[in-house]
């Protein structure tokens, strides 16, 4: 019996049309659009201006604080704008506009194909290296990984934990990472493993990608201390706190870090963009993206530079359907729907997902029948009819007591619920309402 | 390539579970079909005209209490009416009067689900509203059984006779072997050869309904296996104190409407609690009450009353059960 997590979780069709296509090189695009803001945290500040030229791998924008992260150009060319663009989020946010001339490389850079292996780094160069090289988690939640890497004074770290999993439903870009990079990966995963100083890790992958379990078996079976643990299928498995539920048994706090239990999870993509800032100097400005979608011609795994317009990479996957309804940004369990598609690839873009005109609407909403498969279906133990039923009646107070802040947006119950209630869109309302409550307590 | 699309754009997730309360319902119909397969075997046309008439008026009367009274939009193709009147007539003796059925069904939608606001809001299992009223109201008509005589049963003028329990209650200080001696061997209780409601009879077909349920993934077995487990135990806990005076506990549980409030009334989605440990619980209240209503009260069978009670408590149950939340039980370190 595979290991998984014990509570809730769904099963939505996989649909992992990409997972046989090999990673192809997107190439330069035209002119690229670089937010400044790329990850969770302070945003960056720039520090070109407009005529500037730039070389790929040039800081363009400056971290600002400890959660903050690096921004490089990941083309060669002339800055055309220093101004505003409509990101992924559907907001407009600043921004970095480069025209696109050549491709020549920060001197700095070892843009060759060999595999260095071995580092004489300390650990605390290790993260600085990471630092600056602007790499933040892949898997979407775009968390600085250098402040992940520092531990606090008190914390005890035992195991890092490789996030294999690729739950999400359509999205093959880890799987291609796994197997394609996987040597880079390995090494990228013992400079964390040496920048933490511990000594157990443990790669967590789904039992749906059999190939890259193998493949990465293989790679680890002469590594002490490495081990890849396959996974029972079910999602949100990827998420931190229910992948060390599945790997360890261990039970992250409410409203606490996996460090509270001597964890630090990365991401598959994270270690390898960790082995190319420490070996190769190569700061993050290009990563792998899954396009795909039922109605698309050629379902693709690109490695995109950071910037490139969405329109770029639907192009080369064989260009927009005519019945195309919605295009989201990430999974379809939890990517955000994107309003068009000028807008940029960002570090924390996994996947381009095109829906077609009839999947992209929710189905008529019904009384709720209160049948409880919410409650059941929950992965933080939550009640997410009771929680919706408390934000619509803006009892935020009740919202609060039942726990309404350990809900990380799964979206397992609107997915689940038979009535079509939209569950998780009044949840989100009463955790905005909630957050605000808890900060004007604080400033108290 | 459309260049000026307009794309929708809404909140996550973007993909649902194959799956609607029109599903969920309609699994429910067809879980119930063996059910009324074995009464109409049984009883004959009797047990379709109840079930036609009882059907027909629960969503006659839904259609037009939301359309004149309610000034809704009519939602009667969600399938629970249908339910509803389906378990009103497995619920009635097979020769009930068209008159009082049109009744029950009148009560059971109107004042067990709509009064209340209709489909979800309920606290009430209207078929069972609709039943109890009608034991009230009409307790000779009620409790006047049918023989089962296959399909050639006569609605009309049948030929009626007492329920197992019926014998059970009426029996009085006669020992239990005398009694045993009465009523069908355990064969024919599980079969369905006994007299009763036009659903309770077969253990074997509410089964096969159970199992169908869990298949289409309906309900989850908590509620109808607590159930029937307490009934069984605390039935057979009498029964080992003093097996002259009680009936064993398989009696009990082949017996009435035990298995059909079990699978099909105590798991109705509106009037059962949310969380699995409040399941738990309520199986278990409501099996207590069953059998103290049975061998304690002054009706032959307890099941209605028993998951009426049950409902009362589910906004309390679900109140004080909170399902274990993620981070509360291994600590480590």
């Amino acid at each position: 019996m595979l290991q998984t997590f014990s509570k809730g979780g769904v099963h939505p069709p996989e649909n992992k049309f990409s997972a046989n296509k090999p990673i192809e090189n997107l190439g330069l695009p035209k002119q690229v659009s670089i937010p400044i803001a790329q990850h969770i945290g302070a945003p960056s500040k720039p520090v070109v201006k407009k005529k500037d030229k730039v070389k790929t791998g040039d800081i363009i924008a400056e971290s600002q604080g400890f959660v903050s992260s690096n921004i490089h150009s990941s083309v060669s060319g002339t800055v055309s704008k220093v101004g505003e663009i409509i990101d992924t989020t559907g907001f407009k946010k600043p921004a970095v506009i480069i025209d696109v001339e050549d491709d020549e490389w920060n001197d700095s850079i070892d843009t060759g194909s060999e595999i260095i292996r071995d580092c004489s780094l300390s650990s605390q160069e290790i993260v600085d290296k990471i630092l600056q090289g602007g790499i933040v988690g892949m898997g979407g939640a775009t968390f600085p990984s250098h402040v992940k890497l520092s531990v606090p004074e008190g914390k005890k770290i035992d195991t890092l934990v490789i996030n294999g999993v690729e739950c999400e439903p359509y999205l093959t870009s880890d799987h291609r990472v796994m197997l394609e990079r996987g040597e880079e990966m390995l090494v990228g995963i013992k400079l964390l493993k040496k920048a933490l100083g511990v000594n157990h890790v443990l790669i967590g992958i789904e039992h749906n990608k059999p190939d890259a379990i193998e493949h990465v078996s293989h790679l680890v079976s002469k590594e002490e201390n490495i081990e890849v643990y396959p996974l029972k299928v079910k999602y949100p498995q990827g998420g931190e706190k229910q992948l060390i539920k599945a790997l360890l048994n261990r039970e992250v706090p409410s409203g606490g870090l996996p460090l509270d239990v001597g964890v630090v999870v990365h991401n598959v993509g994270t270690s390898l963009a960790a082995y190319e800032a420490v070996q190769k100097n190569k700061p993050l400005v290009e990563r792998v993206v899954t396009v795909t979608g039922k109605s698309l011609s050629k379902p693709s795994n690109f490695l995109v530079r950071i910037g490139t317009p969405v329109r770029d990479l639907i192009e080369a996957a064989g260009g927009l359907p005519e019945d195309t309804g919605k295009v989201v940004g990430g999974g379809p369990m939890m990517g955000k729907a994107l309003s068009s598609l000028d807008v940029p690839v960002v570090k924390g873009t996994s996947g381009i997902l095109v829906i077609p005109e009839k999947d992209a609407y929710r189905d008529e909403e019904f009384n709720c029948i209160r049948c409880g498969k919410c409650v059941d279906v929950c992965p933080m133990g939550l009640e997410p009819y009771l929680l919706k039923q408390l934000a619509q009646l803006e009892r935020y107070e009740e919202c609060e007591d039942n726990a309404i802040m350990d809900c990380m947006e799964c979206g397992s119950c609107s997915f689940t619920c038979p009535a079509r209630v939209p569950l998780l869109d009044y949840i989100r309302l009463g955790k905005t309402n909630v957050n605000q409550i808890l900060r004007n307590r604080k400033d108290k | 390539m459309a260049n000026n699309k307009v794309l929708t754009v809404s909140p996550s997730p973007h993909v649902f579970e194959n799956t609607s309360v029109r599903k969920l319902m309609y699994g429910v119909v067809i879980a119930l079909l063996p059910v009324l397969a074995w009464s109409v075997i049984s009883f004959g046309i009797g047990a379709i005209i109840v079930t036609l008439v009882s059907v027909l008026s629960c969503i006659g009367f839904e259609y037009l209490i939301q359309k004149f009274l309610l000034k809704q939009n009519p939602t009667v193709t969600d399938g629970s009416a249908l339910v509803t009147g389906l378990l009103l007539a497995f619920n009635v003796p097979a020769n009930l009067p068209v008159g009082i059925i049109i009744i029950g069904a009148l009560v059971s939608i109107g004042i067990g689900k709509m009064s209340f606001g209709g489909l979800g809001t309920n606290p009430f299992n209207p078929a069972l509203v609709g039943r109890v009223f009608l034991l009230i109201s009409f307790p000779v008509q009620m409790t006047s059984w049918p023989t089962p005589k296959g399909f050639n049963t006569n609605y009309v003028d049948a030929q009626t006779g007492a329920t197992p329990l019926g014998i059970l209650q009426e029996s009085g200080d006669t020992p239990m072997t005398k009694v045993m001696e009465q009523v069908p061997d355990y064969s024919e209780l599980f079969l369905g050869q006994m007299g009763g409601s036009l659903g309770e009879m077969s253990g074997i077909a509410l089964i096969i309904g159970f199992l169908l349920l869990l298949y289409f993934r309906v309900i989850s077995w908590h509620i109808p296996v607590s159930n029937v487990l307490t009934v069984g135990l605390f039935s057979g806990i009498l029964w080992l104190a003093d097996p002259t005076q009680y009936a064993d506990p398989l009696f009990h549980i082949l017996t009435g409407g035990v298995l059909l409030g079990a699978i099909f009334m105590a798991t109705d989605y509106v009037t059962s609690p949310m969380t699995t440990k409040a399941k738990w619980i309520y199986g278990v209240g409501i099996g207590l009450l069953t059998v103290i209503i049975r061998v304690f009260g002054s009706y032959p069978e307890g099941v209605s009353f028993a998951i009426l009670i049950m409902n009362a408590l589910v906004p309390i149950l679900n109140r004080y059960t909170k399902p274990g939340r993620f981070g509360e039980e291994v600590q480590y370190g």
